[in-house]
């Protein structure tokens, strides 16, 4: 556990990391998070001169893509850099301690830095059967959730899971798993949703949160807007094609050969915040979309219950049967529309075997 | 000065003189005007918004040679936001207008004859009852039926502009106006299902409408169409009710 005064410059210069490295990742970081050309100085400085903040990192009902994300974080030093200010503190999937041990530091970290600490939870706990589905520890998650989150300053609720409940909470979901603002009521909460998130978002709100000492603005769900206030659609360089009416009609036809729009496959970038079509994935290498596919909509509230991945539209199960809001519209307006049909060629009949005797 | 005042009745050239039979000023001319815009702008709506939903099939040749999608969306957008001023200038008209400019706004619910009127009037339209009664405004079967599409028509403005903001970003007025949507529909996707579904909902509104205009017209005791063109509704008999 490091000293309450050392500032998070002295752990990486610890660390043998250089001051040139040190500037160039305030830069990088400030640019990517949207601020202005002052802010990289200013981050610099807090770095300097304000004690790190400790982050505790835990894992609930997860499949940790958020932490492989994580790691892969596309510039080796802002990983680096990032990690030194977490894997120290607790991270039970890839800190070197273990069992009472690693138990001992959550604990530690909850009385020394009460209040100041932050606390990002990878996953969510499920609340049936007093939360014995996930056992952490020895006991329920949702419990060792509770503690920790009580003195922490701010709670990061990472990915899908942790946002809105991922495949976990999918129906019926069993065992009752529910998103982390469902169980946390008396703290800040920042949504970061995404299965994963992308990397390079998830180190900017840490580093955010951590050198600023407060959360960014959050949008009206509770996400960074910085990072979700614009769907995939939006910036897509797809998005010509669109507008042009140019579609990929079938997964090997000319339009997907040439990079048409995927809108007609089921993308779901109109519908989607996040910034995969800006940041890209694994350093800006592609994204789903580049890729040829469509986007599943993976940072969405509830995305496994929405019906197809290759549906635009959420999916209306009609008496157990799978159709679509075409389908359901069209087929009622058809029965409505025969209804009159039968209603006009009743009153016709009736019109024609009785004249009524008071019409002028 | 004509003669036309000393003349009783009128004659035409067979000497035969028209029936005077009773007219009353129903709907004003903001009233009609606003009828005829909004049957026009839903229609936009509907024609535009299905190709939204289900776009023509793919132009050939080079992004830059076309806008398809871009025309369709605009006019859906112009539409829709005609629609939204048209329906607040109507709405202005239902506190300054004439009684039967305030029937879409609200249900009579504590009126015992109205409300047996509802059932009347579904008998009639189950050819249960001869004759349908008489209305100076809409009956109360299309009271309810114009009440309940008012509804219909409310949320199609409000998810349409949310998803319009959407476009606009989330720092537009627009966003600030109608992201409460978003609140009831956290997931976009949703709100495009259900105003998809809306659309269809619309659609069997005209299909009923429109038919029973045109019955109405035929069959009952007063006018109804040329009423929505002229503002008059006439009655066809005399007949008490
Ligand atoms: C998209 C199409 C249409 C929509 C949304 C629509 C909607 C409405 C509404 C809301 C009213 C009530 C007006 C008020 O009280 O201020 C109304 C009345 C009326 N509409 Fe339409 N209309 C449509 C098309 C038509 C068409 C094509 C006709 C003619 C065939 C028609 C004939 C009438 C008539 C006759 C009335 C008066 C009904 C009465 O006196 O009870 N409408 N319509
Ligand atoms: C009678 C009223 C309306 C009807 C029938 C209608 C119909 C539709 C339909 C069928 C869609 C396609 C939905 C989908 O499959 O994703 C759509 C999309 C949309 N509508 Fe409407 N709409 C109406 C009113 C409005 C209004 C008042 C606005 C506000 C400006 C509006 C704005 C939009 C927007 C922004 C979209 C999404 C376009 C996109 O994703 O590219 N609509 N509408
Ligand atoms: S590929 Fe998807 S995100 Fe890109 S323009 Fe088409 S619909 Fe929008």
């Amino acid at each position: 556990m490091s000293a309450d005064l050392e500032t998070f410059y002295e752990v990486i210069r610890r660390q043998g990391i250089t001051r040139r490295s040190f500037t160039k990742f305030c830069s990088l970081t400030a640019a990517s998070l949207g601020l202005g050309a002052g802010a990289a100085t200013e981050m610099a400085q807090a770095l300097e001169t304000k004690p790190r903040v400790p982050v505790i990192w835990m894992h609930g009902l997860e499949c940790t893509c958020c932490s492989e994300s994580f790691i892969r974080s596309a510039h080796p030093l802002v990983k680096d850099v990032i990690l030194s200010m977490i894997s120290l503190d607790y991270d039970d999937t890839i800190m070197a301690a273990a069992g009472h041990q690693a138990e001992a530091i959550l604990q530690e970290t909850r009385e020394k830095y009460k209040g100041k600490y932050i606390l990002a939870v990878e996953g969510n706990p499920p609340l049936n059967e007093g939360g014995m589905f996930c056992i952490d520890g020895g006991r329920p998650f949702v419990e060792k959730l509770k503690e920790m989150a009580e003195d922490a300053f701010a709670v990061i609720a990472w990915g899908a899971c942790a946002s809105w409940g991922c495949v976990q909470a999918a129906k019926p979901n069993p065992t009752q798993a529910t998103p982390i603002d469902k169980v946390i009521k008396n703290k800040p909460i920042i949504k970061v949703p995404g299965c994963p998130p992308i990397a390079e978002v998830m180190t900017g709100v840490v580093t955010y949160v951590t050198t600023f000492g407060k959360l960014p603005e959050l949008d009206r769900q509770g996400r960074p807007k910085m990072f979700y206030s614009q769907r995939i659609h939006d910036k897509c360089y797809r998005r010509p094609h669109f507008d042009a009416g140019q579609f990929v009609e079938e997964w090997d036809d000319e339009g997907a050969k040439k990079g048409h729009c995927l809108y007609k496959m089921g993308c779901k970038g109109p519908t989607t915040y996040n910034a995969c079509s800006t940041v890209r994935w694994n350093g800006g290498v592609s994204f789903p979309i580049q890729s040829g596919h469509g986007c599943i909509g993976c940072s969405e509230e509830g995305f496994w219950d929405k019906g197809s991945f290759y549906d635009r539209l959420t999916g209306i199960n009609v008496f157990g049967i799978e159709a679509n809001a075409d389908k359901v519209g069209a087929t009622v307006a058809g029965v409505v529309a025969a209804g009159v049909a039968a209603h006009a060629a009743v009153t016709a009949v009736k019109r024609i075997v009785k004249k009524p005797e008071n019409v002028g | 000065m004509t003669q036309i005042a000393q003349v009783q009745g009128v004659l035409d050239a067979s000497g035969e003189r028209a029936r005077s039979l009773q007219t009353i000023y129903v709907y004003e001319a903001p009233v009609r005007l606003w009828h005829w815009v909004n049957a026009l702008a839903i229609t936009a709506l509907c024609v535009t918004g299905y190709f939204i939903g289900s776009p023509l099939p793919s132009l050939p040749g080079e992004a830059s040679q076309h806008f398809l999608m871009g025309y369709i969306r605009f006019t859906h957008f112009a539409a829709g936001q005609t629609l939204i001023v048209f329906f607040l200038l109507r709405l202005y008209w239902a506190f300054v207008g004439n009684k039967f400019s305030r029937q879409l706004s609200y249900l009579p619910v504590w009126n015992k004859t109205w409300l047996w009127g509802i059932f009347y009037e579904f008998k009639w339209y189950m050819f249960l009852v001869k004759d349908p009664k008489k209305y100076i405004g809409h009956n109360p079967l299309a009271h309810v039926a114009m009440f309940s599409f008012m509804l219909f028509l409310l949320f199609m403005m409000a998810s349409g502009m949310a998803l319009y903001s959407e476009g606009l970003g989330i720092d537009s007025w627009q966003h600030r106006l109608f992201g409460f949507m978003f609140t009831l529909f956290p997931n976009s996707q949703d709100l495009h299902t259900w105003h998809h579904l809306g659309m269809w909902a619309i659609v069997v509104f005209v299909i009923v409408h429109v038919y029973a205009a045109v019955r109405e017209d035929i069959l009952s005791r007063q006018s109804m169409i040329s009423s929505m063109v002229s503002g008059e509704r006439l009655f066809r008999d005399d007949l008490p009710d």
